[in-house]
């Protein structure tokens, strides 16, 4: 049971909390879904009625923008009522407790809870205390996963590429503390992609990497030669307990992205990265606004991959009520 | 108080590793000590005779550490509730660890717990000071008063210390007035604020890791500091293949260096945390299938000495948070005998030597007079039924703490009697 706490009996999206364990035709059927949600926000209504009279939780114990507005965003076109609820942490640690939060929100009849966290293995959690209606879909915890956001990456991929089964993929930066990559990870090798590296100082890579499935470069123009995406990661400051990296100048000239380095990609290579940008540390800001970049697609592709994600859930869900 | 009754236990299998003995014989008790082994002695008429036919009679089961919450943590668990689920498992005698509150530093506080002890009346419970005052890590405790007022160690408990000059002071100290000192080796530098171990299983969870090497660091830095002071060290609950091979050398070498392991540590690996499981939350971590493995044969080849339970019984809502967030440990004094008995199942050890691990091993490293059935001792005594299949389930819990990824699992040998000082304070049925 708990391994399939993410399906329902029928296989079908109950909860979405990591790419890990979903199958290839999964995941296309969220990229074709989301596929068919892309035009709604460029209609003048930007609706569609499927969760009218749904209620759907933002769960934000961490701060975010770019997801939380997305989220929101994808709600709304679904036509459900949305509740954005801030908890800083340290406000939780000292009263309510998760578990509380949660029974609490359940009491006010909310269907779905998208939940950010601090900490890896929260959604979880918050998925095998919900009540059987209840969907979670996981905006973020801790180190663990990211899996909307490795979904959209997903989509813009596709949106570029057609064939999957043929691309070398290059994840540089800081992919010890990040959830985006280890999303990433798992859905392009679910979705079976020729090669993945990984790119960075031993010092933000976990020394087993390799037990993902995937070649660890520490050379950046080794890494990077001849790939057809490159993902840049977030160097994540706030994360950085320790010295991680000797100075943000010494990280830009080692493994930034210039336009020198571009042109050691495959000539028709897609850049992206997840947001925010620390233009000058990750990449330069030519490389961020030039024709190569997709990373303003990668935001607007959200909303509809987001969309996808939440309807799968919900209907799962009402299928179990009904049942 | 009533005298201590006479009693007749027939017909068992006694096992009494410390004096080599291993038949089927008849144990005489009176004013709480062994009086004979073999014969009815002349003139002996029993209040009470047992009969263990079929079945395993052997010492009182000594445990190195376990917390019993008591003073302070009465929400988690309290003595008599602990002691209570000791004697379930046949443990007569428990090492209470100092993270209490107040700690474990004074005098007073040892004379609470010994009241408390002797209130419940169900095992010996054998205080362990702190090894720094209110384990600060900075002033040394009154080990030389603490020892006097019955400490039968001194630790700083999950609480390594970080200055390697105040671990030398308070290892100096320990060995001028002879008092055994418990380290749990951590570096909590490289520790840092890591919950599982370092491993592909943290990094796809993506959990904070703690290597290896934050074990062996201490382990080195703490070897070095009792060469050079003379001190008497315990290692408590080594988890990584490396360190033991450290320990050997130095116990081969001539340091009177001893070991122990946590019973799950010998049962379970990393992969048990899949899932997030807080249940499988602990310190120090579990770490990979060949560091079971070498703890295994250490605790075989006799490196390792003795099997703790380390219990640290939670309340429910300790274990009902994110991963990271939950308070490690396992309630675990009621699985000490079935995972020592499941080794001997799973051809570890001979069922003797497993005896001899909760035994007469941690009653060597304490250097006490139990864990052992001579003529004259203390009438400490486990029987069991080694061929008694049961499982481990959550209603048939004694201890206040539920927190244990063993429920469910099948055990073969469960215990039908435990005497504590010629008395019988635990039968089933």
């Amino acid at each position: 049971m708990k391994n399939n706490l993410q399906l329902d009996e029928q296989g079908r999206l109950r909860h979405f909390l990591t790419i890990e364990g979903l199958s290839r035709p999964l995941l296309t059927e969220i990229l074709d879904t989301a596929e068919s949600f892309a035009g709604v926000g460029e209609r003048t209504v930007k609706k569609v009625p499927l969760l009218r009279g749904k209620v759907i939780a933002n769960l934000f114990f961490e701060t975010s923008t770019r997801t939380r507005t997305t989220f929101e965003l994808a709600a709304k076109r679904l036509s459900a009522d949305v509740l954005n609820l801030n908890i800083s942490t340290s406000s939780t640690t000292k009263g309510e407790t998760l578990l509380d939060t949660l029974r609490n929100l359940e009491a006010m009849q909310v269907d779905m809870f998208v939940v950010r966290h601090n900490e890896s293995g929260s959604a979880h959690f918050i998925a095998q205390h919900a009540a059987p209606h209840v969907s979670v879909i996981n905006a973020g915890d801790g180190r663990h996963a990211h899996p909307t956001q490795a979904m959209l990456d997903m989509f813009t991929i596709r949106r570029h590429k057609k064939d999957f089964s043929q691309l070398k993929v290059a994840i540089v930066g800081d992919l010890l503390h990040s959830r985006v990559a280890r999303s990433q990870i798992a859905a392009l090798n679910t979705l079976g992609v020729a090669e993945i590296r990984c790119i960075a100082p031993r010092t933000l890579m976990p020394g087993d990497i390799r037990s993902c499935g995937v070649h660890p470069y520490s050379n950046m123009e080794q890494g990077i030669r001849d790939a057809d995406v490159v993902i840049m990661l977030r160097l994540q400051k706030e994360r950085m307990q320790g010295a991680f990296i000797p100075s943000e100048h010494e990280y830009f000239r080692l493994f930034g992205l210039t336009g020198r380095r571009l042109e050691l990609l495959h000539p028709e290579a897609i850049v992206m990265h997840p947001g925010p940008i620390n233009r000058g540390v990750e990449m330069d800001s030519q490389v961020a606004d030039g024709e190569r970049s997709v990373i303003l697609q990668q935001v607007t592709y959200g909303i509809a991959v987001r969309m996808a994600v939440m309807s799968l859930c919900m209907q799962s869900s009402d299928r179990g009520g009904e049942a | 108080m009533r005298s201590a009754p006479r009693i007749a236990i027939l017909n068992g299998r006694l096992i009494d590793p410390a004096n080599g003995i291993d038949e089927i014989t008849g144990l005489y008790i009176a004013e709480g000590k062994v009086l004979a082994i073999g014969e009815r002695p002349p003139g002996f008429e029993a209040d009470q005779i047992l009969d263990a036919g079929g079945k395993i009679l052997c010492p009182g089961l000594i445990d190195l550490n376990a917390h019993l919450r008591e003073p302070g943590h009465e929400h988690k668990a309290t003595i008599a509730s602990e002691t209570t689920a000791a004697a379930r498992s046949g443990i007569t005698t428990v090492c209470c660890a100092p993270d209490t509150d107040p700690v474990i530093d004074s005098p007073a506080v040892i004379e609470l717990i010994r009241r408390r002890a002797k209130q419940s009346g169900k095992a010996m419970v054998l205080p362990i000071g702190a090894l720094t005052q209110g384990l600060g890590g900075e002033i040394i405790s009154e080990m030389a008063a603490l020892k006097e007022a019955g400490c039968v160690a001194v630790s700083n408990v999950h609480r390594p210390l970080k200055n390697t000059l105040v671990e030398r002071r308070a290892l100096e100290y320990a060995a001028t007035y002879d008092v055994l000192v418990f380290l749990r080796p951590e570096d909590l530098h490289l520790r840092d604020n890591g919950c599982v171990h370092e491993g592909p299983i943290a990094t796809r969870l993506g959990l904070p890791g703690i290597p290896s090497a934050a074990e062996c660091v201490a382990v080195a830095r703490d070897l070095a500091l009792a060469a050079h002071t003379g001190a008497r060290i315990h290692f408590r609950g080594i988890s990584t293949a490396t360190s033991l091979r450290m320990i050997r050398r130095a116990q081969g070498d001539g340091l009177p260096v001893s070991a122990d392991v946590p019973a799950h540590q010998l049962h379970l690996t990393e992969q048990d945390v899949d899932q997030f499981n807080s249940q499988c939350h602990v310190t120090p971590p579990l770490r990979t299938l060949q560091d079971r493995e070498a703890l295994r044969e250490g605790v075989a080849t006799g490196i390792i000495s003795a099997i703790c339970s380390d219990h640290q019984p939670h309340e429910p809502d300790a274990k009902l948070l994110p991963f990271p967030s939950t308070a490690p440990g396992i309630s675990a004094l009621e699985t000490l005998l079935p995972l020592t008995l499941k080794l001997v199942e799973d051809g570890v050890l001979s069922l003797s030597t497993a005896i001899a691990r909760v035994t007469a091993g941690p009653a060597a490293i304490l250097g006490i007079e139990a864990g052992r059935l001579g003529i004259g001792d203390r009438a400490d005594i486990c029987i069991f039924d080694p061929d008694h299949a049961w499982t481990f389930t959550e209603e048939g819990m004694l201890s206040a703490g539920r927190n244990t990824p063993f429920l469910g699992w099948h055990f073969n040998g469960l215990v039908t009697h435990t005497l504590f000082e010629g008395r019988i304070v635990y039968q089933n049925p």
